[in-house]
């Protein structure tokens, strides 16, 4: 990160927005190249995610896999880690899901294998993390090249066991048995219709409640522990948390356990909340999509959920796209999130320059006596 | 045996075609990193390169113009890449993976937007594609030259112009890297370009010149997936290959004639992975391909934490060069 000599509010709020605009504005362009009206995109896309029946609801159910995927990158990257992998740590948070629900359900009560089983999807993530923190920290791997391979090793091995040994009988396709009945996290339209409300029918389930409270422990690890502050001493410079007596490779491998938990704790939305059995390819890119969320948050959680919502109501109004347009798919959103993570990541600083030319210009009028 | 000697040339052969644009890619890697820069947008650009060729060749029905237009696509690519790394700074990982995720995205929409067929192009004709080039006399050579001719037939023949030119690319890489002052001076802007700066060589331009290079290399390999292995178009028909080559690229230690082998070996494992499903072998009982796709990346994780061998990645690789004042 660079220093930046701006007013906090431009560096926190107004550069992020300049860049999503300018993202937007690049999307909107090619849209209008393909023959579409990009004002009518925007308009569907906005009543698909808020407006519709159950629109809402199945936001909030992306938003909760991007928060999850997001809170992982962004503790990674207050280590200074970049964990591209958490495509692969959300697999295998699929698969310790499966592990703990197939092999306890029925044995113990229904509450206790769901309890194991979100700890199981956070486990196995965190092996998932750990394996590459390792490699990094005490074999000099570089943790970038490490987690890709470990996302394509995630994805070998989870074809193998669903088409292979996990797979259910009499079954075509590469998936588990269903859970015992009950082993799953409560939908939201569910709980609210009980209680006498009428809402749309979404996949958005109590994951929702946990991935808002992971961003509070979060919250609460990063800028309140002992250990988050060694997490920033050590991204900020290894050397100093190595004077200050405690062992960065230490550090390196539990931010990247942890951060690996939390992206295989994307898996309880999917599919303890909704598939309620382990399907193949259920992380679908939102792994990658963490980075983007990460990136626009500015790595705190305030900032990731957002950004989650904001990803989320692209996703779910991206899908509606494909109603709506014979030529706009929801690949558009693929194509958006490219676009976003150059600008808001690649390109953050672009404005900087012309931003404190700006700024730096109206202060100095304001006290002309500093000249 | 002659069966076995027969299907193991047939395995060959089919490796030489898997590892083509591994080894396109590959070099693209070597270049773009040895002056510095990571790139693993080697498979977004890839990508674009095989929708624009194909899109190219079936408008113009020329595979030629298709490639060219594939090339400078792939550059174009190359160079926002170099405008968010070099020129802005930017992280190279965060702006080499949104090429990859703008290319599967751009690739489909503009697909659709052309050709209404959910994003493939249409089936290229043979005419307006790289067909294999039958060596002279196979026939003679094989039934007249022993062991040889059949070599020279099974797995030498039959192949298409790209084929060729991805081996010869490792052969000018090797070249351009280690006997040319360009290359000497390419290799020490990933090293130390602080020397280079001070001997009064742009940092900047050596660095785009390596880049623009990968891009070209980028766009033979997308050129050869869809206009020469491939008969157009499909989505995401890169399938992590960029990655693969990625991978090859540091198992070969960032060396050309090493990571030809490695981008080989990987190549044989694909092969070999699409022959051996249910095959069983004494003692290690029955093969699963599923398991043998993720050896390569297996074997690299192992070599890069130094269990066989060391390696050692560029030095100034991944930092962007800050000119003191």
């Amino acid at each position: 990160m660079q220093a930046s000599r701006l007013p906090r509010y431009v560096d926190i709020c107004v550069i992020p927005i300049l860049n999503l605009l300018t993202a937007l504005f690049v999307a909107g362009i090619i849209i209008a190249i393909i023959g579409e009206n990009p004002f009518t995109a925007l308009s569907v896309m906005l009543k698909g995610a808020f407006v519709y029946k159950g629109g809402l609801g199945y936001t909030l159910f992306y938003t909760t896999n991007f928060i999850f995927t997001g809170l992982a990158v962004a503790v990674a990257f207050h280590a200074m880690l970049f964990n591209i992998g958490g495509e692969g740590q959300a697999a295998m948070g699929g698969l310790g899901i499966g592990l703990v629900a197939l092999s306890l359900g029925g044995i113990l009560p229904v509450l206790v294998v769901i309890a194991l089983a979100i700890l199981g999807s956070a486990l196995f993530g965190a092996i998932w993390g750990f394996i590459p923190g390792y490699l990094q920290a005490k074999r000099g791997s570089h943790i970038v090249i490490t987690t890709i391979m470990f996302n394509f090793i995630a994805s070998a091995i989870m074809v193998w066991l669903l088409a292979g040994m996990l797979m259910a009988p009499n079954q075509m396709s590469p998936e588990t048995i269903s859970f015992q009945n009950g082993v799953m996290l409560w939908q939201f339209h569910d709980i609210l219709n009980r209680l006498g409300f009428d809402i749309g029918r979404s996949p958005l389930n109590l994951s929702f409640v946990l991935a808002l409270i992971c961003c509070f422990l979060v919250w609460l690890l990063i800028w309140r522990t002992h250990l988050g502050y060694r997490i920033r001493a050590t991204g900020f410079s290894p050397k100093a948390s190595t004077y200050a007596g405690y062992k960065p490779e230490t550090i390196i491998i539990i931010t990247m356990a942890i951060s690996g938990a939390l992206a295989g704790m994307m898996a309880v939305n999917e599919i303890l909340g909704v598939q309620h059995r382990v399907i193949l390819n259920f992380t679908s890119g939102y792994g990658f999509t963490g980075i983007a969320v990460a990136l626009m948050g500015r790595n705190h959680p305030l900032g990731i959920i957002f950004a989650s919502l904001l990803f989320g109501a692209l996703f779910q109004g991206g899908a509606e796209l494909d109603f709506e347009f014979q030529t706009i798919t929801r690949d558009m959103v693929v194509m958006i999130q490219g676009l976003i993570i150059l600008f808001s990541g690649a390109l953050a600083y672009m404005f900087n320059p012309m931003l404190e030319k700006l700024f730096l210009n109206e202060e100095r009028l304001k006290e002309p006596n500093n000249d | 045996m002659t069966d076995f000697w027969f299907q193991f040339l047939l395995a060959l052969d089919s490796t030489l075609r898997v590892a083509t644009p591994l080894i396109f890619c590959a070099m693209a890697g070597i270049f773009s990193e040895r002056s510095g820069i990571i790139d693993i947008s080697l498979e977004g650009k890839m990508l674009m390169a095989a929708f624009v060729a194909a899109a190219t060749a079936y408008a113009t029905g020329s595979p030629w113009i298709g490639a060219i237009a594939a090339i400078i696509v792939s550059i174009l690519a190359s160079l926002i890449h170099g405008f968010a790394c070099i020129i802005h700074r930017g992280n190279q990982v965060i702006s080499g993976l949104a090429i990859n995720i703008l290319a599967s995205g751009l690739t489909v929409i503009i697909g659709i937007a052309l050709f209404r067929q959910g994003g493939q192009t249409p089936t290229l004709p043979r005419t307006s594609r790289f067909n294999s080039l039958e060596l002279p006399f196979v026939d003679f050579m094989e039934q007249n030259v022993p062991i040889f001719g059949i070599i020279y037939k099974e797995l030498l023949s039959d192949h298409n112009i790209l084929v060729w030119a991805a081996l010869a690319s490792v052969g000018v890489t090797f070249y351009i890297l280690f006997k040319t002052t360009f290359g000497l001076r390419l290799r020490a802007v990933g090293e130390k370009p602080e020397a280079i700066d001070s001997a009064g060589i742009s940092v900047t331009r050596m660095r785009f010149q390596a880049i623009i290079i990968a891009g070209i290399l980028c766009g033979l390999a997308g050129v050869y997936l869809s206009t020469a292995t491939g008969a157009g178009f499909v989505k995401e028909m890169t399938a992590g290959k960029g990655y693969i080559a990625l991978a090859a690229m540091i198992f070969g230690k960032w060396k050309p004639v090493p990571a030809l082998f490695a981008c080989l070996l990987f190549g044989f494992l694909e092969a070999v992975a699409a022959r051996v499903q249910g095959v069983e072998i004494m003692l290690i009982g029955e093969i699963s391909s599923d398991l043998l796709i993720a050896l390569p990346y297996l074997l690299t994780v192992i070599l890069l934490a130094g269990f066989i061998g060391g390696v050692t990645p560029p030095r100034a690789i991944g930092q962007p060069y800050i000119k003191e004042r």
